[in-house]
C-alpha cells in the first residue's frame, strides 16, 4: 500500500521549540492490566501529533491520560510523570480542573448535551463561573466560527443540539471544547463516525487550528494520520514503539513492526 | 413430531391467553365498579360533606384529605428519595456498606403496609407527638414509597449514558456540577415516573394511614397540618363494613372515584413523560 503524503510537510521550521507536553516513563495499570508501558515522548507546541496502532494498543489510554480524563474509572495507576508546560499534572499540587479547561478533548462518538446548540457550548462557560450574557454569546459565535459551524447554526442556535447531522454534532463538541479556550485538544478518533464528507470538513478543522493550539489525535486511519499530522507516534500493546516526523515514519519508519503496521501486514 | 412452525403458533396461542387472563380481573374489576357506582356520581357526590352517618350526601372531604395526603407525601418522599438516590448512585463507594443500604431499601419496599401503619403510629405519632394528624400521615407514607421513589431515580440516574458525563468533566465540570446540570436532568423523565407511581401507591393505601391520620368520620376540611383528615381508602372500608346500612351505590361509588383517581394520577404521569421525552430540554 501507497500512502500519498500532501507537500506541506516539508517546511519543519529548523529552531528546536520547547515542547509544550513531555511525558517521562508513564506507566498505566487497570487494575492488574499493564495497559501503557513505559511510555516517554516529547509533543511540540501547535503541531498535530498523531497516534496510531491496532484497536487495543494503549493510544486511548494514553490520550486520555494527558486530561486526566482516567481518574473516573476505578482501580487505576499511573506512575511516571506527564509535564504541561513544566507543571507535572498528577503530582498533589495538581488541580484536575484547571488542567482539563487547558486541555480539552473531542471524543470518538459526538456527544454534545441533550439540549441547544446555543447551551451546549454555554454549559462549559458557565461551570466556570462567566455569566455575562453578552460575553457568552460572543464566546458562542467565536466557538461555532472557529469551529466552521457557524454559517450552518446561527439562524438555529437554540433548536436541540442532536437535531444536527452527526458531523454537524462532531464540531458542534469541537466548538464547546474550543469556547473554554484550551491551549491543547486532545481528540480520540474524531472522525470514525463520521461519512467521508464530514471527515473532510473535521480534517480541514484540525489544520486551522494548528496555528493555535497544540493538537493530539488518536485514529486509526492512517491516511487521515499522513495528511494531518507533523508528527506520528506508533503504539502496539501498551508500547510507543517508534515516535517521529510524520513523513520519517511513513516512509522511512525504523522499526520493523512500524513498517508491517503501516503497510497493512497487520493490525 | 410437531413441525417448528406449528409449535410456535401454538407458544403464541398460549402467550395470548396467558396475557388475556392477566387483563380479565383488571376489567371486571372496573366494570362491576362502574356498572353499580355510576349511579351515585353526580356533582354533589364529589362535593359536598357526608350526612346521616355517612349513609347520605357527598364524599367532598375524603377526596380532598386523599389529594392532600398525596401532595404532601410527595413532597416530603421525593426530595429525600431524590437525594439518597444521587448518593447511591454517583457518590457511594462500592463496598459492603453500600450493598448492604441498597439491599435494605429493596426489602422496605416488601414490607407490609400494615407493619409502616404501626411504625408511623409508633414514631410519629407517639413518640414525636404529632398525634393523629396529617404530618404524621404524610410521614408514613413517605416511608411507604421511598423505596419505590429511590430504586426508580437510582436506575434512571445510572442510566445516563457516560458518554454525557465525559463530555462534562472534559470541559472542567466537577463531579457535583455534572451531577446537578448534566445526569440529573437527563434522568428527570425517571425520577418522575418513580414519583407517579408513590403517588399511585399512596393515594390507595388504608393500613397506614388507619392509625396515623385517617378520621373515621369528620365532616370538615382540615385546618392545620396538626388535623386528622377523611381518607377515600379509609372512608370506604369504614362504609363498607363499620357502619350499618350504608346504600351499595354509595360504596361503589367511592370506589370508583379512588380508582378514577388513581388511575387519572398515573395518566397524567404517563403525559408529564411523554411530553418531557419529546421536548427534552434543560
Amino acid at each position: 500500500m501507497v500512502i500519498t503524503l500532501p507537500e506541506r510537510v516539508e517546511s519543519m521550521t529548523p529552531m528546536k521549540k520547547t515542547p509544550k507536553v513531555v511525558v517521562e516513563n508513564l506507566n498505566f495499570y487497570y487494575g492488574k492490566l499493564h495497559a501503557l508501558k513505559n511510555i516517554s515522548i516529547e509533543i511540540e507546541q501547535k503541531e498535530v501529533t498523531a497516534l496510531i496502532g491496532p484497536s487495543g494498543c494503549g493510544k486511548s489510554t494514553f490520550l486520555r491520560c494527558l486530561n486526566r480524563m482516567n481518574d473516573i474509572i476505578p482501580g487505576i495507576r499511573v506512575e511516571g510523570r506527564i509535564l504541561i508546560d513544566g507543571c507535572d499534572i498528577y503530582s498533589r499540587k495538581a488541580d484536575v480542573i484547571q488542567l482539563r479547561r487547558k486541555v480539552g478533548m473531542v471524543f470518538q462518538k459526538p456527544n454534545p448535551f441533550p439540549t441547544s446548540i446555543y447551551k451546549n457550548i454555554a454549559y462549559g462557560l458557565k461551570i466556570g463561573g462567566q455569566h455575562s450574557k453578552s460575553e457568552i454569546e460572543g464566546i458562542v459565535e467565536e466557538a461555532l466560527k472557529g469551529a466552521a459551524l457557524w454559517n450552518e447554526v446561527k439562524d438555529i442556535l437554540h433548536k436541540n443540539a442532536t437535531a444536527l447531522s452527526i458531523g454537524q454534532q462532531q464540531r458542534l463538541c469541537i466548538a464547546r471544547c474550543l469556547a473554554i479556550k484550551p491551549e491543547i485538544v486532545l481528540m480520540d478518533e474524531p472522525t470514525s463516525a463520521l461519512d467521508p464528507i464530514s471527515t473532510c470538513k473535521v480534517e480541514e478543522l484540525i489544520l486551522d487550528l494548528k496555528s493555535n493550539y497544540t493538537i493530539v489525535i488518536v485514529t486509526h486511519n492512517m491516511q487521515q494520520a499522513a495528511r494531518i499530522s507533523d508528527r506520528t507516534g506508533f503504539f502496539l500493546l501498551g508500547e510507543l514503539i517508534e515516535y517521529g516526523e510524520t513523513k520519517k515514519i511513513f516512509t522511512n519508519p525504523c522499526d520493523k513492526r512500524t513498517e508491517d503496521y503501516i503497510t497493512g501486514r497487520f493490525g | 413430531m410437531i413441525s417448528a412452525r406449528i409449535s410456535q403458533k401454538i407458544a403464541f396461542a398460549v402467550l395470548l391467553v396467558f396475557t388475556i387472563i392477566v387483563l380479565v380481573p383488571v376489567i371486571a374489576i372496573l366494570g362491576v365498579l362502574v356498572k353499580n357506582g355510576i349511579s351515585s356520581i353526580s356533582w354533589e357526590f364529589l362535593s359536598e360533606m357526608p350526612r346521616q352517618g355517612m349513609r347520605a350526601g357527598g364524599i367532598f372531604p375524603a377526596i380532598v384529605g386523599t389529594l392532600l395526603l398525596v401532595v404532601g407525601t410527595v413532597l416530603v418522599a421525593l426530595p429525600v428519595g431524590v437525594c439518597a438516590a444521587i448518593y447511591l448512585s454517583e457518590y457511594a463507594p462500592k463496598n459492603r456498606l453500600s450493598r448492604i443500604v441498597r439491599l435494605s431499601i429493596v426489602n422496605l419496599a416488601g414490607v407490609p403496609s400494615i407493619v409502616h401503619g404501626l411504625f408511623g403510629l409508633g414514631l410519629f405519632v407517639l413518640f414525636f407527638g404529632f398525634g393523629t394528624s396529617l404530618l404524621a400521615g404524610w410521614l408514613t407514607l413517605a416511608v411507604l414509597i421511598l423505596p419505590v421513589i429511590i430504586t426508580a431515580a437510582e436506575e434512571s440516574l445510572r442510566a445516563v449514558p457516560v458518554e454525557l458525563r465525559e463530555a462534562s468533566y472534559a470541559l472542567g465540570a466537577t463531579k457535583w456540577q455534572t451531577v446537578r446540570k448534566v445526569v440529573l436532568p437527563s434522568a428527570l423523565p425517571g425520577i418522575i415516573t418513580g414519583a407517579i407511581l408513590g403517588i399511585g401507591r399512596a393515594a390507595g393505601e388504608t393500613a397506614p394511614i388507619l392509625f396515623t391520620v385517617a378520621a373515621f368520620y369528620l365532616p370538615h376540611l382540615p385546618g392545620s397540618i396538626f388535623d386528622q383528615v377523611m381518607a377515600l381508602p379509609y372512608h370506604l372500608y369504614v362504609i363498607a363494613t363499620q357502619v350499618p346500612n350504608v346504600p351499595k351505590e354509595l360504596q361503589y361509588g367511592t370506589a370508583l372515584v379512588l380508582m378514577t383517581l388513581v388511575f387519572g394520577v398515573n395518566l397524567v404521569a404517563i403525559v408529564i413523560r411523554y411530553f418531557y421525552l419529546r421536548t427534552f430540554r434543560w
